[in-house]
């Protein structure tokens, strides 16, 4: 624990004990993928101990997908389909619903960011030698993962209502991933909001001016065909519309290549626009 | 101490330090410099800045002007470096609340790059040492003061690092708690910390510091070793109680006839009825008892306490800390 290395301070270790604590030497002190890896997993399992700690968390993934799907087939499924008919209604709006889950997850983590923000421990990983971005990305790991339990559970509801996967479950994977994909993109855009704005409150009101048209200007719950032209067309270009036809195609057979690129594409330019961003609020918020 | 050591045995080092908020200058041009092995009080009444200091020492806030180098290292320039040789326990526990203790300081372990095991093997070893052992798997939501507190520094601890900055540590504490805190911190600077240690309070930095800064409005109004300091306030004050508060002018006269050194320092409250009168020697102490005693005056209170910060202020500046100006009663000083 003497040898001097280039991180080492120059003041040297002191003190009994094991050895002090040191990655490899990197030039200016820059965080190795390793290390990231290492330190994405330590604040990851942080977050998901506070779930353990705090089960009600974890009642809007476990509740929204059951109320969710419930409600669209049996309260709305015979007006949209016609009555008798909410059985074809659930292949319609299942993987439709896949899309707003990770919406509504995505929402979530806007809203909690601030008060976990707020709190003194953010200021101890802010002064240790750690990428500020693992913090975040840590976060983003454990919601997919809440997300990935609200969509076990969906098609779970789903297969008991009369859902049929008429491809193969690699097409139904595939769906689920490219879900996964587009929310993880979604919470980077609510992450920037949570760190931007003051109150929660604040956040969740944005948040739903934002996601009521996107949710229901899409093809989510009904087919755009029956639409007026002008919202067929921003149906067309909405990412949740993107994602809930790819899904639908993928469980149901169809053409995906359109839509399926179309989200990747809206996933990728979310990313790149909001990541940066949000780890610059981060980095600066003090 | 001369320039050429300074650079070799100063773990921190300040230059003209300036933090402005918006018209606020909450650091306006600090120096300080804090030797390695040795503790550095930072003296200062609430809102002197002493927080801000601590945040832009920390690479949590990047200051307006001026340079700060902690083990040798820019805190602009190398912040990634610095980062490893501090650790920081601010006033409020910057540990995860819904994490037990143990969890709390194994996630530490890791965010250091300690493998699993020493991870584990740490978390066990600094439980123990802060007595918390009992406490490990309960959620330090459910901790005392103290015990967060005791978490806290358990968690800076973990890196061992070079330079610790302590933030008002035992703010809002009970007594024994914050004895219990001291012993902690005694213990580390014995282990050969190098602590910068900020406090409202007096005794709590002739506690543990060696040196002293005072800043106040973001200014350094006072330097230097805390014997120092203390000669300049006066150290320890005796306040007398009489019973017939009436009697005060007649004590403070009979005093002043003495000639004992320091008495003509002292000073009659009438508003609490007491008067108070510098101690610079225990044989002084004795003499100024003894003669209250000789002459008859009847006593209802007798103690001797140290300074409080109000008065370090108004020995050093003559006037009060920007806190008490309008709150406190006027002292009066014995007519000269």
């Amino acid at each position: 624990m003497s040898t001097t290395t280039v991180t080492e301070s120059p003041a040297g270790t002191r003190g009994p004990g094991p050895a002090a604590p040191r990655t490899s030497p990197v030039a200016e002190g820059r965080i190795g993928l390793r290390a990231n890896v290492r330190h994405i997993g330590a604040l990851a399992r942080r977050n998901a101990l506070q779930i353990k700690q705090d089960p009600e968390s974890m009642f809007d993934a476990v509740l929204m997908p059951i109320i969710f799907i419930l409600l669209f087939v049996y309260v709305f499924g015979g007006a949209i389909a016609g009555k008798g008919n909410n059985d074809a209604y659930v292949n319609y709006v299942t993987p439709g619903l896949m899309a707003m889950m990770g919406m509504n997850i995505a929402m979530a983590v806007g809203v909690g960011i601030n008060d976990d923000f707020k709190k003194g421990v953010m200021d101890r990983f802010r002064t240790m030698p750690i990428a500020r971005s693992s913090v975040l990305i840590a976060k983003i790991v454990v919601e997919v993962g809440r997300m990935l339990i609200a969509t076990a559970i969906l098609l779970g509801m789903g297969f008991l209502l009369g859902l049929e996967i008429h491809t193969s479950v690699l097409h139904l994977l595939a769906a689920i991933g490219l879900s996964m994909v587009f929310g993880a993109s979604l919470m980077w855009i609510f992450i920037l909001l949570g760190l931007t704005m003051k109150t929660a409150q604040a956040v969740q009101g944005v948040a739903m001016l934002v996601l009521m048209p996107l949710q229901f200007g899409s093809s989510i719950f009904a087919p755009p065909t029956s639409m007026p032209g002008w919202l067929e067309t921003f149906t067309d270009y909405n990412p949740l519309s993107n994602l809930a036809d790819a899904a639908r195609n993928l469980i149901n057979g169809g053409p995906v290549a359109h839509s399926v690129w179309m989200t990747l594409g809206w996933a990728a330019l979310i990313t790149v626009v909001t990541a940066p961003l949000a780890v610059a609020k981060f980095r600066r918020k003090t | 101490m001369g320039d050429m050591t300074r650079s070799h045995t100063n773990a921190v080092e300040v230059r003209g330090l300036v933090k402005h908020f918006g018209d606020t200058k909450a650091v306006d041009g600090v120096d300080l410099d804090v030797r390695e092995g040795t503790v550095l009080g930072v003296l200062g009444p609430n809102g002197a800045g002493k927080t801000t200091l601590v945040r832009c020492l920390s690479t949590l806030l990047v200051p307006d002007a001026g340079t700060a180098t902690v083990a040798g290292y820019d805190v602009v320039r190398q912040p990634r470096r610095l980062r490893r040789t501090i650790g920081l326990t601010g006033q409020y526990a910057s540990v995860d609340e819904k994490l037990s203790g143990w969890e709390n300081l194994y996630m530490i372990g890791r965010l250091l790059d300690l493998s699993r095991k020493d991870a584990r093997r740490r978390a066990d070893e600094m439980l123990e040492r802060f007595s918390l052992t009992e406490a490990a798997k309960r959620p330090a939501m459910n901790y005392s003061g103290g015990m967060r507190r005791r978490l806290d520094l358990a968690a800076s601890m973990i890196g061992q690092p070079a330079v610790l900055y302590l933030d008002e540590p035992t703010t809002g504490l009970d007594p024994r708690t914050r004895n219990e805190v001291w012993d902690e911190v005694q213990r580390m600077v014995a282990e050969g910390a190098t602590v910068l240690l900020t406090t409202q309070y007096m005794e709590e930095a002739e506690q543990l510091a060696s040196e002293l800064t005072v800043i106040d409005r973001g200014k350094v109004i006072a330097k230097g070793g805390v014997d120092e300091l203390k000669a300049k306030v006066g150290g320890r004050t005796l306040k007398v109680r009489p019973t017939d508060p009436g009697q005060l002018p007649a004590m403070a006269a009979a005093l002043r006839e003495t000639g004992l050194d320091g008495v003509a320092g002292s000073t009659v409250v009438p508003d609490e009825g007491v008067l108070y009168v510098p101690i610079l020697t225990d044989e002084q102490l004795t003499a100024v008892v003894g003669l209250l005693g000789a002459r008859g005056f009847g006593i209802a209170h007798i103690g001797t306490h140290l300074p409080s910060l109000d008065e370090v202020f108004l020995a050093i500046t003559g006037q009060k800390t920007a806190d008490s100006e309008l709150s406190d009663a006027i002292t009066e000083e014995v007519a000269a």
